[in-house]
């Protein structure tokens, strides 16, 4: 169907595609509704993976993720309001791109893939190469996120969001973090600081190196305060309505610091 | 042509007089989400109306096109300024304003050409398809440089230049020195009222020739006054009913659709509905005024204030709207809530290209009270005092005399109240295990407690009650006793604007109270009976209440006339002696007859002030509050979450006592949305957050519990003593919260709102 009219615009959730259209943004001639199909709207798990459908809504996320994607989880909980939650997804949030996207840094953190469908077949993207620009990805014309793949986690996972109210607010920018005590990988996800949704290469590379895997004493603040550093260095923020590049880097220093205590505390306690 | 589907009157049965708190008659049905607001009103023939606006903040235009327009199949209409019958100009207090913009655009958003069609996606395409031939002009976007003498003259006609109004208070001769002086410059962001039901009604053509306009208004009389001189027509013909308002604030003083709809309807011959969508509404009224605002205060080293000398510039944007009225607001309240013996207040309202601004609850004593407030703050650490002392120390009472020379002639515990709040219990401090929701950032998982640091903070302000200097300020109220169904039944009748304050409950708890009768309908709101001026300035209950008062003793002395005898009061639907003793029933006094009154009430006068020393009765009463606010600030990341804002104000009298809470919870949430996070930000005359995706209103986890104080020190000179109280409480949180936010980092934070760049910024 999507093939037969490919300027047909899915709509999952709607939080998104409903804005556009009473904003008057777009006028599409046709909107293909993924609510129905049901190979989207569930999740199962497979081989350390859980496959997460693109219609599966954030409040089933938090409420039955939490233990296994923990990062994606909170990332969940921090987007919109519950009305919004219940109804908006990670294909969606996908679908829109845009850097600000709250699932998109759990995705990054965890090395998940995201599965696109079309008649010519089914292919798995590397969620860090799906982004192009400001709302703009790979997927194209004729496909649809049938899915997101995401390694059950190995290890603590974290999701801190900045935003200029305690609730319902788009980021000014954001933070996932994701350790694998077993293989010793650090993953990080930078959300709203550049023009998509980022790896701190760098940052994962340092942390994996430095820290302490064998026997985790408490984490130095050396060692955090560099981690920020790196995790700031790599964004590359602009000035918007929301807030400053300047302060973006800051905020993100402080939060890929905190977020790094938080988790290797985790390790610590287990 | 029938009248649309709407929202009736309403039917207010059982008990509940004044100082009760009765459920208001309209809460089920919004509770429910089956009140009919303006945006729902519906007629089977009805058209859609749609607005041009200009993309730039200033330009000429050189020619419009509207035949691409009227080409598009199911438009009726496409009118531009040589279609607006009687004069193409409006405005509250000073006409400046083009229905249609003529050859000059003035602000983002201004309206241009006005289309009718079928849907209302015909009508805002086509309306897109009007060519219109700009000649983009440098807009005049600083305030302070459009009062220099070679910024572009954005008025021709108007003799002050860009100079709306000039308010100059000059009181006392003492000397401007004194042992302690602290000096400062505060600016206030422009703030939105952010209703959420947006500008909306439907006009219908009538027989006569006029028409009937259903519609979400603060002041229907004056609307009317405004359309009938744009439409050429008297003003009888032109018959507003106040339809379903989703909030006010302000921002539905100004005329939007009001005329564009009219004009639709008369072309056309067919009722014209006209909805603003958010956007839209951004641009479909005007704003808070931003501010910049110095000040000195000098003090004795004991802490009693010497002097206090101000200078603050308000930027009105495109039209002057209310900002000559905003600017003597912020000049004669300027010095707050406190005596100096010598105050030299300068305040400048001014023409820019920016977004138009004008009314909005506070209305200008919310800008002063954050400098003043500030610079209370900033005296009493330069005289190492507690922010507190020094503001009791210096509070006025009854019987101060204002910097208008007024004298402060009814209570006014501003000491009081600062205690109270004072005095109150503090939260306790966070414990070792944390609730994200009850920490700065919320449930974006931003601090598990690090760099979390408490503040406390207080403010305290001064608001004038109802329409100042020499406004001839009046209500107007019918009413109406008579058996109906065998049970008498009170009627009231008024033009005043319900725009969720609960006058629709006020008015039948006066009614029950006067004349004792269960069963009160309040008539819808129209025109049909004389104006109750505007649902603004805190005073419908002081003006519209004495009106429904005194219409009420009427009725009542008629009523005692006709049982004779030793009547002296109703009460339980009974006619009663002095003693309370039963005399007869209502219902067999009254019979067969209609026992109806209708009076015009005023407040007693006030005085324009003099020019030149600002002098003068200028304000008919004075409303006071005070908060502490207790915030948690995350000082690296700027993040703040209020952790308790205590509020102790004056009313005079509790009409309605959930009421009043109610009222004190929303203007301290507005209050807090000013410190923290509500700005429109304009840019180049451009505003770029339209949208509640980026303007942002406070949510319940912004909004901390709050415990209240309600002080009831009767003014005599008030119907029942009371005391306006809705805008009081949107002053004094603002600084309260922003003093708090300074206790926890030691940041000067001059301006509002505060935003986290501020905070964590060197
Ligand atoms: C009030 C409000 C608050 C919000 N707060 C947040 C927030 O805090 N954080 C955040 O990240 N987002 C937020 N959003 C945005 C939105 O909720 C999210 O982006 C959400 O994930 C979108 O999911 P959806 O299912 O509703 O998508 P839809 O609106 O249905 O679709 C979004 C886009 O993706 C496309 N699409 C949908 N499904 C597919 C598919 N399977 N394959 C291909 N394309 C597809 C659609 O065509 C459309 O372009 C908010 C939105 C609103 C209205």
């Amino acid at each position: 169907m999507k093939a037969a009219t490919p300027e047909a615009v899915p709509i999952a959730g709607g939080t998104d595609v409903m804005v556009e259209l009473n904003f008057d943004k777009r006028r599409p001639p046709a909107l293909l509704d993924l609510g129905r199909v049901a190979e989207l709207s569930g999740w199962r798990t497979d081989d350390g993976h859980v496959r997460l459908g693109a219609t599966v809504p954030y409040a089933r996320i938090v409420g039955e993720l939490g233990d296994l994607l923990p990062g994606l989880a909170m990332a969940a909980r921090t987007v919109g309001s519950p009305q919004i939650r219940n109804r908006g997804g990670v294909g969606g949030n996908l679908g829109s791109a845009s850097p600000a996207g709250d699932a998109h840094p759990p995705l990054l953190a965890t090395g998940a893939t995201v599965e696109l469908a079309s008649v010519r077949g089914v292919r798995t993207v590397p969620a860090d190469e799906f982004f192009l620009g400001p709302k703009r990805s790979v997927l194209a014309a004729d496909e649809l996120v049938t899915a997101v793949t995401v390694p059950s986690a190995a290890g603590p996972q974290q999701f801190a969001k900045v935003g200029t109210r305690n609730a319902m607010v788009i980021a000014v920018c954001s933070f996932g973090l994701a350790l694998d005590t077993g293989t010793r990988r650090v993953g990080t996800g930078i959300g709203s600081a550049g023009p998509t949704p980022l790896r701190a290469a760098a940052a994962e590379d340092f942390a994996a190196e430095v820290l302490p895997w064998d026997d985790p004493p408490a984490l130095t603040d050396e060692v955090a305060r560099e981690f920020g550093e790196l995790v700031a260095a790599a964004a590359t923020p602009i000035d918007d309505v929301r807030g400053s590049a300047a302060y973006r880097r800051r905020a993100l220093s402080v939060l890929a610091r905190r977020t790094l205590r938080w988790a290797w505390q985790d390790v610590r306690v287990r | 042509m029938s009248a649309p589907t709407r929202q009736g009157g309403l039917t207010s049965t059982g008990t509940g007089g004044v100082g009760d708190s009765p459920q208001r008659p309209d809460a089920n049905l919004k509770v429910r989400g089956e009140f009919a607001y303006s945006s729902d009103l519906w007629h089977e023939d009805m058209l859609w109306g749609a607005t041009l606006r200009s993309p730039h903040p200033h330009a000429r235009i050189r020619g419009l096109d509207t035949s691409a327009a009227l080409a598009v199949p199911g438009v009726y209409a496409v009118l531009t300024h040589e279609d607006v019958p009687g004069e193409n100009i409006y405005g509250l207090e000073h006409p400046d304003q083009p229905v249609l913009a003529a050859d000059v655009v003035r602000y983002q958003g201004e309206p241009i050409a006005i289309v009718a069609a079928d849907h209302p996606e015909t009508a805002r395409r086509a309306a897109a398809r009007v060519r219109v031939d700009y000649e983009v002009l440098d807009p005049v976007t600083d305030a302070a440089a459009a009062l220099r003498a070679d910024a572009p003259v954005l008025h021709p006609h108007n003799p002050g230049g860009n100079l709306v109004r000039h308010a100059r208070i000059r009181h006392g001769s003492g000397p401007l020195t004194a042992d302690v002086v602290v000096t400062g410059e505060y600016t206030v962001g422009m703030q939105d009222q952010a209703f959420l039901g947006p500008e909306s009604g439907m006009a219908v053509p009538a027989e006569d020739g006029g028409l009937d306009l259903y519609i979400a208004t603060q002041w229907l009389h004056a609307d009317r006054r405004q359309i009938a001189r744009a439409l050429g027509m008297d003003e009888e013909k032109v018959r507003l009913h106040l339809a379903g308002v989703g909030g006010a604030f302000g921002a539905r003083e100004d005329l939007s659709m009001q005329v564009h709809a009219c004009l639709l309807a008369l072309r056309t011959g067919k009722p014209v509905k006209i909805v603003y969508g958010r956007e839209e509404s951004f641009f479909g009224h005007v704003h808070r005024h931003p501010a910049v605002l110095r000040y000195e205060h000098g003090a004795t080293r004991d802490g009693d204030l010497v002097y206090v000398r101000a200078s603050m510039i308000l930027d009105g944007g495109a039209y002057a709207s209310t900002t000559a009225a905003v600017t003597g607001n912020a000049a004669t309240l300027g010095a707050g809530p406190y005596q100096a013996p010598t105050v030299e207040i300068d305040c400048y309202g001014v023409y820019t290209n920016n977004p138009p601004c004008g009314a909005m609850r506070g209305f200008g004593a919310v800008q002063a009270c954050f400098a003043y407030e500030s610079q209370m703050d900033k005296l009493a650490q330069a005289l190492g005092m507690s922010p507190v002392d020094v503001r009791v120390r210096n509070a006025v009472e009854q019987g101060s005399v204002m910097p208008t020379g007024q004298v402060v002639d009814s209570a006014a515990p501003v000491g009081e109240l600062l205690a109270l709040v004072r005095d109150r219990p503090l939260p306790p401090e966070r414990g070792a295990t944390f609730d994200l929701r009850e920490l700065p950032g919320g449930v974006s998982n931003t601090t598990h407690g690090e760099g979390v640091v408490r503040g406390v903070g207080y403010g305290v302000g001064i608001k004038n009650v109802a329409f100042s200097e020499g406004f001839d300020d009046y209500s107007t109220a019918r009413v109406r006793l008579e058996v109906t169904g065998g049970e008498p039944v009170v009627s009231v009748h008024t033009a005043a604007a319900e725009v969720g304050q609960g006058l629709v409950t006020l008015k039948a708890q006066i009614a029950r109270t006067e004349l004792g009768v269960a069963r009160v309908v309040i008539l819808p709101s129209d025109t049909a009976v004389g104006s109750a001026g505007s649902s603004s300035a805190s005073r419908q209950s002081y003006v519209t209440g004495g009106a429904v008062r005194a219409a009420c003793e009427r009725v009542r002395a008629d009523v005692l006339a006709l049982a004779g005898g030793a009547a002296a009061g109703l009460a339980g639907g009974k006619v009663v002696d002095g003693a309370g003793v039963v005399l007869a029933d209502l219902v067999e006094v009254l019979g067969e007859a209609v026992v109806e009154h209708t009076v015009e009430w005023r407040h007693r006068p006030t005085e324009a002030l003099d020019p030149v020393t600002g002098q003068g009765f200028a304000h008919v009463q004075y409303a006071f509050a005070a908060h502490r606010a207790v915030v948690d600030v995350d000082v690296e990341l700027g993040l703040v979450r209020v952790v308790e804002l205590a509020c102790a104000q004056d009313v005079g009298r509790a009409m309605n006592p959930d009421a009043v809470v109610g009222q004190i919870q929303g203007g301290s949430a507005q209050g807090l949305g000013l410190a923290v996070m509500e700005e429109i930000q304009v840019v180049g005359g451009v505003v770029r957050n339209p949208s509640f995706t980026d303007y942002l209103i406070p949510t319940v986890l912004d909004m901390p519990p709050m415990p209240i104080d309600v002080l009831e020190r009767a003014d005599p000179h008030a119907p029942y003593g009371l005391r306006g109280v809705g805008e009081p409480p949107t002053l004094s949180s603002t600084p309260a919260i922003v003093a708090a936010i300074r206790a926890a980092t030691g940041k000067a934070l001059t301006r509002v709102p505060v935003r986290p760049e501020h905070i964590v910024g060197d």
